[in-house]
């Protein structure tokens, strides 16, 4: 029945309105404003034409004969009203609906997503994925435990330890002698000889210790550190405290394992000809404080952080300035700028000795000066004769 | 020799203008062996006293004499150390207050020969704050870099006075209190404000620990010097320590960290906006914190806070609107989205991560 009615909804493909004509129709042309013509031109075949392929010619007459009044928003009635009735009022041409989010494929990002989840996290991603999001949440909320020296263990053993660590099994291929002389359990003081330049010493040697023992060493910082911003939260968090007799001996009562580095800054900041030679142990305050606490004495001896940076020269009137001990002079340093601070690749040797016990003196061993000393040197001794040894086992600088 | 004559205590405390002041007193009058409670200050309190009785004198002249000589106090609370020159009009008349009232204090408590106790509220602002601070001061300790100027400066004169007191009257039973950072919902100090700032200034790479001590537990402590006889210095403060950057984390407020100069221009502005009160002492809290240690407070002076330092800063916090926390917002959303991994999730952090293998690094035995 249907054949004339037809014709109208499509163009095949000329341009028109539905009329199969060449040119818009009068009608078309008044409601399209001059602007808007050629996408509405454009965009009425393009919709109109798919339909009368599939659309039965019943289908059509449907539309033409009424339920367009019901419908309006449909693709084909727009063209249909046109064709019956030019002048009565509809919906403008451009009102189809675009895709509802159109152009933004959230199916595939979130399959990709999921994609992407499953490759880094495995199979188990979402409760690892979960897993993560608590953590980042505990951290945003503050939800976390420091302790009385503003240690915070989790973002120690997270960040600071998991990124120190490639540096020294990679970087310095740290090679650990006598790790079971460390103390399982209870307080005990590390003590080491200190150099470098940069205490990248005492990093490694927290990632080290804590490697072999699963215990944190608790650093014991110069008052400088505490001093300058951002290494002083840092250090902080990283569980240093201050070096003074209060905290060492408060740490080591607390059964923690406590690392010192007597030389302090004449150690670090040694000019490399004297490398390897220990300086003064400070003023003994390290053994006094294991004296009073009993808790046995480690000595570390570490060789390779002396030629990380190499010192060569020292600019003290910069440095007392700038409030430094010294600014250091290397062969990279300042000359490269920021990549004269990537050390040296040397190979690095830690040998624990025996630990010393300090529980067989007498309760006021502490304040006999000699007796401090004493013991000060015998640590001493042995740290030095022990680079010596390490340093004939020493294949080379950088192997 | 004072629980034989308990039921008839005469308290005097000072400074119960204030809002703590006028609390601890309400409440001491309202504890059984405590006949009388006279409360003195400048002006008279803005609450209700309950039982006390004021007495509206100025500690700073010898009125105050004649008060403790008329009443027969036996036992002296002095709470009336100002932190903050904003209420009192000045820094000058701050520390007139502080000092000068309490030498006034002090000498009309020597010529009394009824006065059997003193308490003092000192604060841990004794101890200073810099980069060359032990962890946590004992009350042995000196602060490190003796104080200069303000409220610190105040506070060790007046211990000063107080130790020259004890000297002079050894029959009397003196005890000093310095308390932490006094925190709570109705706490109105130097602290709180600042923490009440929309968004809080911090100074940058440095990241403060802080101790609490919630206002019920000051009232507790002081009621309980008040109650036993226990002469000596004490630091008291909530356990745990929280630093700056969680504490404000906790609260969910965005914070702005600044060079330390630029801190203090910025207080400076915000006192002129009377917003908060930023001294410099507070500023160097902000910058390296402090930490005091209990041992004595239990051990000796045997009182137990109720409140560890977070609980405190919770007790606080939960009464302020938080300005930020719009990231922890959406983490939620998304961790809601992903409820398998829930009930695994907070078992794995208690276990390894959460929680040191110290549980309480606080309670060191000592001795």
């Amino acid at each position: 029945m249907g054949d004339a009615e037809i014709i109208p909804i499509g163009t095949r493909g000329r341009p028109g309105r539905g009329q199969g004509g060449a040119k818009p129709s009068s009608a078309s042309r008044s409601l399209a404003s001059g602007s808007r013509k050629p996408p509405a031109s454009r965009r009425t075949p393009a919709g109109a034409g798919a339909e009368p392929d599939q659309g039965l010619p019943t289908d059509a007459e449907v539309v033409a004969l009424g339920v367009e009044s019901e419908q309006p928003a449909e693709p084909a009635a727009p063209t249909e009203t046109s064709a019956a009735q030019p002048p009565a009022p509809r919906p403008p041409v451009r009102t189809d609906e675009p895709v509802p989010h159109g152009g933004v494929p959230v199916a595939d990002l979130l399959s990709a997503f999921q994609l992407a989840a499953r490759e880094l996290f495995g199979d188990q991603w979402e409760p690892q994925l979960a897993r993560l999001l608590a953590f980042v949440r505990r951290r945003i909320t503050g939800d976390y435990v420091v302790d009385e020296y503003g240690f915070d263990q989790e973002v120690t053993e997270r960040f600071f330890l998991a990124a120190l660590r490639p540096i020294a099994q990679k970087w310095f291929r740290v090679e650990v002698r006598g790790a079971d002389n460390i103390p399982a359990a209870g307080g005990a003081l590390v003590v080491s000889n200190h150099s470098g330049t940069i205490p990248v010493d005492g990093l490694m040697t927290m990632v080290t210790v804590h490697d072999h023992t699963g215990r944190h060493l608790r650093p014991l910082g110069a008052d400088l550190v505490f001093k300058m911003p951002v290494v002083s939260s840092l250090a902080r968090k990283g569980g240093t405290t201050l070096a003074c007799n209060e905290d060492a001996e408060r740490m080591l009562r607390g059964g923690e394992l406590v690392g010192v580095w007597p030389e302090g800054f004449k150690g670090i900041g040694k000019p490399y000809a004297e490398r390897y030679k220990l300086q003064r142990f400070g003023r003994g305050g390290f053994v006094s404080a294991a004296l009073r606490t009993q808790v046995p004495i480690v000595p570390l001896s570490v060789v390779g952080a002396e030629e990380i940076y190499p010192l060569i020269a020292n600019l003290p009137s910069l440095a007392r300035l700038l409030g430094l001990p010294y600014v250091p002079v290397t062969p990279l340093f300042p000359w490269l700028g920021p990549l004269g601070l990537v050390p040296l690749p040397s190979k690095w040797l830690m040998e624990f000795g025996e630990p010393i016990r300090t529980d067989e003196f007498e309760a006021g061993a502490a304040d006999d000066p000699m007796l401090v000393f004493n013991v000060t040197d015998q640590v001493r001794e042995t740290i030095q004769s022990t680079l010596y040894s390490l340093l004939m086992q020493r294949e080379s600088v950088f192997r | 020799m004072a629980n034989t004559s308990a039921d008839d205590r005469v308290v005097l405390v000072t400074g119960v203008s204030r809002d703590l002041g006028r609390r601890f007193a309400r409440r001491l009058a309202a504890s059984p062996g405590v006949a009388r409670v006279i409360g003195v200050d400048v002006t008279p309190p803005r609450g209700d006293v309950g039982d006390v009785s004021f007495v509206r004198a100025d500690i700073r002249n010898p009125v105050i004499a004649k008060v403790i000589a008329k009443e027969d106090v036996d036992t002296v609370v002095h709470m009336s150390v100002i932190s903050t020159p904003g209420s009192a009009g000045g820094r000058g008349t701050m520390k007139e207050l502080n000092v000068i009232g309490t030498m006034q204090l002090l000498a009309a408590c020597q010529k009394a020969p009824g006065v059997r106790r003193l308490v003092v509220k000192s604060s841990t602002t004794v101890y200073g704050a810099s980069n060359r601070d032990p962890a946590m001061f004992t009350e042995d300790m000196e602060p490190r870099r003796a104080p200069r100027s303000g409220y610190a400066k105040d506070v060790a004169e007046i211990e000063s006075y107080v130790r020259g007191f004890a000297r002079r009257r050894p029959d009397v039973r003196v005890t000093t209190l310095r308390c932490a950072n006094v925190i709570g919902p109705h706490v109105v100090s130097p602290m709180t404000s600042y923490f009440r700032l929309p968004v809080l200034p911090t100074v940058l790479g440095y990241d403060a620990r802080l101790q609490f001590l919630h206002e019920e537990d000051l009232m507790a402590v002081l009621g309980h010097t008040v109650a036993h006889e226990r002469p000596g210095t004490f630091n008291v403060a909530g356990d745990d320590v929280l630093m700056l950057s969680q504490a404000i984390r906790r609260l969910q407020r965005p914070s702005v960290p600044m060079p330390g100069f630029m801190v203090g221009n910025v207080g400076q502005a915000l006192r002129r906006a009377r917003l908060a009160e930023f001294s410099p002492e507070q500023i160097g809290f902000l910058t390296y914190g402090r930490g005091v240690d209990t041992t004595r407070m239990r051990r000796d002076l045997g009182f137990e806070p109720r409140f560890t330092t977070a609980e405190a800063f919770a007790d606080f916090g939960a009464g302020l609107m938080p300005t930020g926390g719009r990231v922890e917002r959406v983490l939620a959303g998304v961790a809601d989205h992903l409820p398998p991994a829930e009930p695994v999730e907070p078992a794995e952090p208690a276990g390894s991560v959460g929680s040191p293998r110290r549980p309480q690094p606080l309670e060191v035995p000592r001795g």
